[in-house]
């Protein structure tokens, strides 16, 4: 795998809610076709990361550039910056009233400004590649977790982004949908989809991440590849969160 | 039934639930437009509409509607001169329309916020993250699915309005519940036959927009 210029760049980030500092100064640079897997204890401000890079979430200081561009703060410009940054949640999230196909092709008719038919032979594709097209004609609540999950990938796909992030995409989902969900993102890896993954599969992290980040208490405490972290986490922090995941 | 048989009255109490009818219509849609606009400034992420929203639903929810009728009456009209129509019935109409508009859309605004509400956040944030805007996200994603939480709420903001526009009366409109005044000062023997069938009329009108408006819940229900 090789990884080019920076993609996202986060330079001295912080954040707070309330009096909570939920992003201590947190500085990282994402290489464009690279895949960083971000893990740390519950509360460590994992997902509050995943969510500042399309401005989800705002910041208090600190500069967050995607592409050579410092993130816009509001209205068309920010809209779309975020149409070119693919987001999966926890929860999916799919559009409850819409079909499987009309949730993957209501970003490039409605923000692309695609022609119906051809969003359309697009999203059925993306579908087919989720491994899924039969189940375009359905509403959400009629699928299996995993189907939607990967229908929310191909949805998020379906903007042709520039990078994906996945906060803890399969913590939902019953374990015998998991592999099915990873097999996804890892074939994204594979072609080369610039990824920041908030994840406890440590499977995946070895397998398909470039870089593993470890978060606590705001704080990026490591930064390291894989087989480099699971073998040698430097910190007491990490020692202690991979022993207490790993003997499970 | 003496009274309606006779052509003018039975004349009158027509004309009289037609102002009605055409008073919450017009309001509806009004207020309806107006209602959606201020529950879209609530929850926006710009301050100073949500400010707007508030102050709105505060005022106008907290006043009573006669004194907002009279207020477009005298102050608007009388003082102010505000003139809608040539007309003196339908420059009423039209006074009468802007004041149940204004007093509805707070209640249209908080039932459309509160229907708002009750859709998962997700799928806002979902509609953020494709890149669609705060009004396409509210338009495309979360009204439609706020829509069965916020119909049959409506249906009762609907009901409410039909009967509050007798208001207008009170400044000079001759709306049903005038008619129905006049009906009574004339025939001093038929009062209960009169007032029932100004009630039976309302209610005709009114038991099966609430169906309706039920059904309609019913069948915008969003399954999760
Ligand atoms: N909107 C919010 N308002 C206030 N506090 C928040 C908000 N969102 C998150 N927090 C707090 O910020 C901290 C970091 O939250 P975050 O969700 O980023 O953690 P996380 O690392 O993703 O945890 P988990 O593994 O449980 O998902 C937590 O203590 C959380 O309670
Ligand atoms: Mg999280």
């Amino acid at each position: 795998m090789t990884t080019g210029d920076p993609l996202i760049v986060l330079d001295g980030v912080n954040k707070w809610f309330g009096p909570l500092h939920v992003l201590d100064d947190v500085s990282l640079s994402v290489g464009r076709g690279e895949v960083v897997v971000v893990i740390g204890p519950s509360g460590s401000g994992k997902s509050t990361l995943c969510r500042t890079i399309n401005r989800l979430e705002p910041i208090d200081n600190g500069t967050i550039t995607f592409d050579g561009q410092a993130l816009p703060a509001e209205g068309k410009p920010l809209a779309k910056l975020r149409s070119e940054v693919g987001m999966v949640f926890q929860s999916f999230n799919l559009f409850a009233h819409k079909t499987i196909l009309e949730n993957v092709t209501l970003g490039p008719v409605k923000v692309r400004k695609e022609k119906p038919a051809a969003a359309r032979e697009r999203g059925l594709a993306l579908l087919d590649r989720v491994g899924i097209a039969n189940q375009a004609d359905k509403y959400p609540a009629q699928l299996s977790g995993g189907q939607q999950q990967r229908a929310a990938i191909a949805r998020a796909l379906a903007m042709q982004p520039k990078a994906m992030l996945f906060d803890e995409p399969t913590s939902a989902l019953d374990p015998e949908m998991v592999g099915e969900v990873l097999d996804v993102m890892t074939s994204l890896a594979r072609d080369g989809m610039t990824m920041v993954v908030v994840t406890h599969e440590m499977g995946f992290a070895r397998h398909a991440a470039n870089r593993v980040i470890f978060m606590a208490d705001g704080k990026l405490v490591e930064d390291a590849p894989p087989a480099e972290f699971f073998a040698n986490p430097r910190s007491e922090r990490a020692k202690d969160f991979l022993s207490k995941i790993l003997t499970h | 039934m003496h009274v309606f048989a006779d052509p003018t009255n039975l004349d009158a109490y027509l004309s009289g639930f037609l102002w009605i009818l055409k008073l919450t219509g017009s309001s509806a849609v009004l207020a309806l437009v107006l209602g959606v606009l201020l529950a879209a400034f609530r929850v926006s992420p710009v301050p100073v509409l949500r400010g707007f929203g508030a102050a709105w639903v505060n005022i106008f929810r907290n006043t009573p509607l006669t004194l907002i009728i009279f207020f477009c009456y005298f102050g608007l009209f009388t003082t102010l001169g505000l003139t809608l129509s040539d007309d003196l019935d339908q420059n009423n109409y039209w006074l009468g329309v802007v004041g149940l508009s204004v007093y509805t859309a707070a209640f249209v605004c908080e039932a459309v916020r509160s229907g708002i509400n009750t859709v998962p956040p997700g799928q806002a944030e979902a509609a953020r993250a494709i890149g669609l805007t705060f009004f396409q996200t509210l338009r495309i994603v979360v009204l439609p699915q706020a829509g069965r939480a916020v119909v049959a709420p409506l249906g009762s903001v609907l009901i409410a309005l039909c009967k509050n526009a007798t208001i207008v009366g009170t400044i000079g409109l001759i709306e049903a519940s005038s008619v129905m005044k006049q009906l009574i000062n004339d025939n001093g023997d038929a009062v209960i036959p009169i007032f029932l069938v100004f009630a039976g009329t309302f209610a005709a009108l009114l038991i099966p927009t609430g169906y309706f408006f039920g059904w309609l819940a019913n069948r915008l229900a969003v399954k999760r």
